[in-house]
């Protein structure tokens, strides 16, 4: 196989996806574009030890720049790409400069929704995807006044842990009745709540957001009820949209993201999709999801990679996930979402425990906090689909090891 | 600069020089060894980058936390000397260090 491949998208998906090709044995020539002028780093420490400060920019890297150089990866920072042209196999940059492809591969991510309430385009208002978004959040950590942090999902609550590590007021505004709701149960939703309001955060469940006031720099958050919450910046995170632009004028299906096939192929049989942004059949689960994780982007680039590379590779890893809070780790295994029972394993109070979440009798999910071999053993379980002793599981003296075959 | 040699599984030795302060995983994604993915970065979250510690510097190279120790009970074999290379900080004193690679990672 000799005819190029080009990668959109120069994040964690486009850069394992560029070194699974290597190593599917493809010599032929990789072109990949990034519209960031770094090199492919690692988002997650965004929110944690590099907001912090206590990560250096260089330590972000996934690879070194020699890493690419060697395995003649021609590495584009810094370029947007207009539009795709199926028909013609060919790419345009938004400078206007075309490149043909024989095979390509969408790796745009999902960057952050946008509020577009009264105030939301007021100076002091961030939202944390980048390193950019980070370096501009930062002093925010280390100057007075209060930070008013809108939606409680992971993005919000681990910049309201750095905050409050720094000594910073910290008000979170969650719509929901709950923190984290669209991806754990109540009893983990209970457990963040509590961790974070004994740090010290004013947590305001069910909060409407009305916008903002300042002159210029965002002063104060403005609830519907008409309370003003003065603050001196404001983070949002209010999830992330799917990057589908360039997808959907190419004319590929769309299916909340890029639609892919078990093989991370879309509807074009030369463009493949991999990471945030696409979405694909989930042989564990049965349906279609589209996950925002590293893992994800790393699992189904390995696969858009070696299957670009000739392979015939099914895309069917476990889901799972990792947040650091204050002295919390959660990690978690699968997706919970249909459960109809859930059994906690551990001791609450001492912040060490799981939560297992099942469907008919099947696992579907484990939540697990400061409890690694709950997550290392329900791994195992999970992608293997062996079906869990519940007796084993319910006595606290049982080894999880002896769950696992 | 702390020399810091990895042996792969099929024994091929990569010998890096390794800055201080960073971790013996970091050291190899750096210096492009192969056999260490490290998937979550260094958060001590995935046991992606498990290496088994050459029993000579066993107790240089520190004690395992709990939560290293429980992540590594679950790794592709476990042994004594099995540690997560993201959770051991190079220092002047590993200056010769050597680690084995598993056959897998995870």
């Amino acid at each position: 196989m000799g005819g190029r491949i080009i990668i959109i998208g120069a994040g964690q998906a486009g850069a394992q996806a560029a070194a699974s090709l290597r190593q599917a044995g493809y010599s032929g020539d990789i072109l990949m574009f990034g519209a960031e002028n770094e090199l492919p780093y690692q988002r997650p420490p965004l929110s944690k030890a590099y907001l912090q400060g206590e990560l250096a920019a260089d330590r972000l890297f996934l690879r070194p720049k020699a890493f690419y150089e060697q395995q003649n990866i021609d590495l584009r920072p810094g370029v947007r790409i207009a539009r795709i042209d199926p028909a013609a196999k060919i790419i345009v940059t938004e400078a206007g400069d075309e490149f043909a492809y024989e095979k390509l591969l969408l790796a745009t991510g999902a960057p952050p929704r946008r509020l577009d309430c009264p105030g939301a385009d007021l100076k002091g208002v961030h939202y944390l995807r980048t390193i950019e978004d980070s370096d501009a959040l930062r002093p925010a950590l280390s100057r007075g006044g209060r930070l008013v942090i809108v939606g409680a999902g992971y993005i919000g609550l681990e910049v309201a842990a750095s905050a409050r590590k720094a000594g910073v007021d910290v008000t979170v505004l969650e719509m929901a009745d709950r923190v984290l709701a669209r991806v754990a149960g109540k009893e983990i939703s209970a457990f963040f709540e509590a961790l974070h309001r004994a740090h010290g955060v004013d947590l305001r469940l069910g909060a409407a957001l009305k916008g903002f006031e300042g002159q210029g720099l965002v002063e104060a958050a403005v609830l519907e009820t008409g309370e003003k919450i003065a603050c001196s910046a404001v983070l949002v995170g209010v999830g992330a949209r799917p990057s589908t632009r360039l997808a959907e004028d190419a004319g590929l299906t769309l299916a909340n993201g890029v639609w892919t096939d078990d093989h991370a192929r879309t509807s074009d049989p030369s463009i493949y999709a991999a990471g945030d942004c696409a979405s694909h059949p989930s042989p564990i689960y049965g349906r279609r999801m589209r996950l925002e994780s590293v893992p994800n982007a790393i699992e189904q680039a390995k696969i858009a990679g070696a299957n670009m590379a000739g392979g015939d590779a099914v895309y069917d890893a476990v889901p799972w996930f990792w947040s650091d809070q204050y002295d919390v780790k959660l990690q978690t295994v699968g997706v919970s979402e249909g459960a109809d029972r859930t059994f906690i394993r551990g001791d609450v109070a001492a912040k060490k425990f799981s939560v297992w979440y099942f469907a008919n009798g099947r696992l579907l999910a484990v939540d697990a906090v400061n409890d690694p071999a709950a997550f290392a053993a329900s791994k195992k379980l999970i992608a293997a689909r062996i079906p869990v002793d519940a007796k084993k599981l319910a006595d606290p003296e049982s080894d999880l090891k002896s769950l696992v075959p | 600069m702390p020399k810091i040699t990895y042996i792969e599984h099929n024994g091929k030795e990569h010998v890096v020089d390794a800055e201080v302060g960073i971790s013996v995983m970091e050291a190899a994604v750096k210096n492009m060894v192969p056999g260490i993915d490290a998937d979550c970065g260094g958060a001590c979250a995935c046991a992606t980058c498990h290496v088994y510690v050459d029993p000579a510097w066993a107790d240089k190279v520190g004690r395992k936390e709990p939560m290293e120790e429980s992540m590594l009970d679950f790794a592709y074999e476990p042994k004594e000397n099995s540690r997560l290379s993201c959770q051991i900080t190079i220092r002047k004193e590993l200056d010769g260090l050597i680690v084995r690679l598993p056959e897998f990672q995870g």
